[in-house]
């Protein structure tokens, strides 16, 4: 690089740059997507929480969500489709230093990964699942997800959505997680402090960002960019500690934001040294 | 102890940490053994929600740095070959037990077979080199496993130990030597500059050294084609780079990796193909024959994949026929056929599952199309 390039390099500088492999920008996701945002948010909240980044991994599953994984200059693993957090789990419990985030899709984390889910937040493994919800499956194109409201289009569902869509809070509350917020990417800072919360709870932690997929979802729902954005603006009610059965997205009615739970109790990891390990053991050992 | 429990403390002996699990017969008893020692020892068990789940988990254990370990069967060998693939791609060494029973789907749950063969050679999609073993006594796998977590780690690969229902459940004197007598190896760790680290490029053997999560290193690790760096990289010529090396180290070191053993091949006319469990099976008809005056010797593969091929050939220019005793209706025989490619006649002795092979149906086969 020129001097010249440098110092232009210099001014325009992110502030999360030094989070960030600069050298893969520009990144995949289309112009007004949600998904930077949600995606800075983040790391700035890994930034701003003071955890040992030298001791953070992001796990992603596959999806354009799944993308984050590789932008991020932490160790990093984008893994297969749902799989996130199973692999997560498995590196969580093989060294227990790990701060372990796992950042994916709607799809990924509540359809093909939905058992997966459901057993990690009933275990409470200490790990922090940020999903950007974007009403479908954007990367193959837009098809119907677990997400998707009731009667919008997508590629699969050219007349409408025949079935109702997950209230992803209520779930995360009844299978056990001991941390779950809600947040939209217009919500930016409220999004970073959820994620410092969220990395403060010693077990499982979700925090669900609605996002615009203008390209596939939006598109063919007749928002544009700023319609989405808007809707997250007018429609929104923020109620911390709203019961989870209050949480469905139905954007007619409004769509409750905030910090539902936020009750920390033993991890996994912590029960697992209790009940399964004798006192006179010795201590577990890190792994080579 | 059985084959089994006898897996479970080869793993201990080998050094891993991590094991993921999920029950099903008859492999169940390698995580129970694994549920009850791991924790005395540092390490940890835990039964995921599925098969699926357990192999991402022991993926996810060895790239933080856990020598990690599952095991199955049939059905649950069928969910874990999506993650398997993850696990070739990523170069991320892991051992992972299959106590064959018969098939296809649930098929017996509790009767042996050796029907999975093919798939722990091209289960997962796409291609790839994998390392398969095949233990023919609890003793035996005992050691295997301990080698196998040792291929799994020098060549930062995937090792599949095929046994069977039999081998697994059948309760054997198995000696477990002193810890010092033991060898194990351990990955090759990334040194050096930080900065200058590429997680893919080619070491020593053809493996890269590999950085743990929380070495420091800010490895990504991706299921996508990869560069050098470990970047996706959505091309032609990275998918051929990345191909070649994969395969590579696996091909390239086939003197390293395959292990065989033979008995009374020198003086045979007649040499029996087998592995695993019918390996019993084919050393009894060997002794048989031998007492009847026809001169049969054995090959008995230890590792099956990859495939001792010049092994084969080289047999086959001395023999006047070969036999594969498998417990299958024609898997390795396939191999076999394909490696002899005509030089001598080439008869399958398989058996669709749920018993082990006689020794006198080999004979038999061998007396009547070899006609002696
Ligand atoms: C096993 C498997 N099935 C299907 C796919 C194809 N696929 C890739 S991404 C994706 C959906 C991703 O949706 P979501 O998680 O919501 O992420 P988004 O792209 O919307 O951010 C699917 C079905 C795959 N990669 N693997
Ligand atoms: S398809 Fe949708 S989710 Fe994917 S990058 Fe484009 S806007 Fe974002
Ligand atoms: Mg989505």
């Amino acid at each position: 690089m020129t001097t010249a390039q440098e110092a232009q390099r210099e001014a325009v500088k992110h502030p999360l740059d030094d989070l960030l492999r600069t050298e893969r920008i520009p990144h995949i996701w289309c112009p007004g997507c949600g998904i930077g945002t949600a995606f800075s948010s983040c790391l700035m909240g890994m930034k701003e929480s003071g955890i040992d980044l030298d001791n953070t991994v992001m796990v992603s599953g596959i999806g354009c969500s799944g993308r984050g994984a590789g932008y991020v200059k932490l160790d990093s693993y984008h893994t297969t489709h749902g799989r996130a957090i199973p692999f997560a789990t498995g590196m969580k419990l093989a060294n227990t230093d790990l701060n372990v985030v796992v950042f994916s899709g709607d799809g990924d984390l509540f359809a093909i990964g939905g058992n997966h889910f459901i057993h990690a937040a009933r275990r409470n493994v200490d790990l922090t699942v940020v999903c950007v919800n974007n009403f479908n499956y954007g990367m193959t194109g837009g098809q119907v997800a677990a997400t998707t409201p009731h009667l919008a289009k997508t590629t699969t569902t050219p007349l409408g959505n025949p079935d109702s869509p997950f209230n992803l809070p209520l779930l995360a509350y009844a299978c056990g997680a001991s941390y779950v917020a809600r947040w939209t990417t217009l919500h930016a800072r409220d999004l970073t402090s959820a994620i410092i919360e969220a990395l403060a709870n010693p077990g499982f932690s979700f925090v669900e960002v609605l996002a615009p997929c203008p390209i596939n979802y939006g598109r063919r729902n007749k928002e544009k960019p700023l319609d989405t954005l808007r809707l997250f603006q007018e429609k929104s009610i923020i109620k911390n500690n709203a019961h989870p059965t209050e949480l469905d997205v139905d954007w007619e009615r409004g769509v409750v934001l905030g910090t539902f739970v936020n009750n920390p109790r033993p991890c996994s990891t912590d029960m697992y040294d209790k009940v399964c390990r004798l006192e006179e053991k010795p201590p577990k050992k890190s792994a080579a | 102890m059985t084959g089994d429990v006898a897996c479970a403390e080869g793993a201990l002996a080998a050094g891993c940490l991590f094991f993921g699990g999920y029950p099903i017969t008859p492999a169940t008893e390698v995580a129970e053994r694994m549920s009850h020692r791991l924790p005395e020892i540092g390490g940890t068990y835990i039964q995921m929600e599925d098969e699926i789940a357990a192999m991402a988990s022991i993926v996810g254990a060895s790239c933080a740095g856990a020598k990690s370990m599952t095991s199955t069967s049939g059905p649950g060998f069928s969910l874990m070959m999506e993650n398997l693939g993850l696990a070739v791609i990523t170069e991320t060494p892991c051992v992972v037990v299959n106590v064959q029973r018969a098939g296809p789907s649930t098929g017996l749950p509790t009767q042996g077979a050796q029907g999975d063969m093919m798939q722990a050679r091209w289960g997962s999609h796409g291609d790839y080199e994998i390392i398969a073993m095949a233990p023919a006594s609890a003793q035996e796998i005992f050691y295997q496993t301990i080698d196998a977590f040792n291929l799994a780690e020098k060549y930062r690969t995937p090792v599949l130990i095929m046994t069977d229902e039999v081998i697994g459940h059948m309760s054997e004197r198995v000696v477990i030597p002193d810890a010092k007598e033991i060898k194990t190896i351990e990955r090759v760790k990334a040194k050096g500059r930080k900065d200058r680290y590429r997680p893919y490029a080619a070491g020593a053997l053809g493996v890269p050294p590999m950085a743990n999560a929380g070495d420091g290193y800010k490895v990504h690790v991706t299921g996508l084609t990869h560069d050098e760096m470990g970047y996706p990289a959505m091309t032609v010529e990275a998918q051929a780079v990345m191909m070649e090396r994969l395969m590579g180290k696996i091909q390239n070191n086939r003197d390293d990796i395959i292990r065989y053993e033979e008995f009374m091949t020198e003086d045979a006319d007649y040499i029996i193909v087998t592995y695993g469990v019918s390996a019993r099976t084919g050393r009894a008809a060997v002794e048989e024959a031998r007492a009847q005056g026809i001169k049969v010797g054995m090959l008995r593969l230890i590792t099956v994949w990859p495939f001792a091929e010049e092994k084969i050939r080289d047999l086959a220019s001395k023999v006047k026929g070969m036999v594969t005793v498998e417990i299958n209706l024609g898997q390795v025989h396939l191999e076999v056929e394909r490696c002899v490619a005509g030089r001598v006649p080439v008869k399958l002795v398989g058996h669709p599952g749920g018993t082990l092979i006689s020794p006198d149906t080999v004979i038999h086969t061998i007396k009547q199309e070899f006609g002696v």
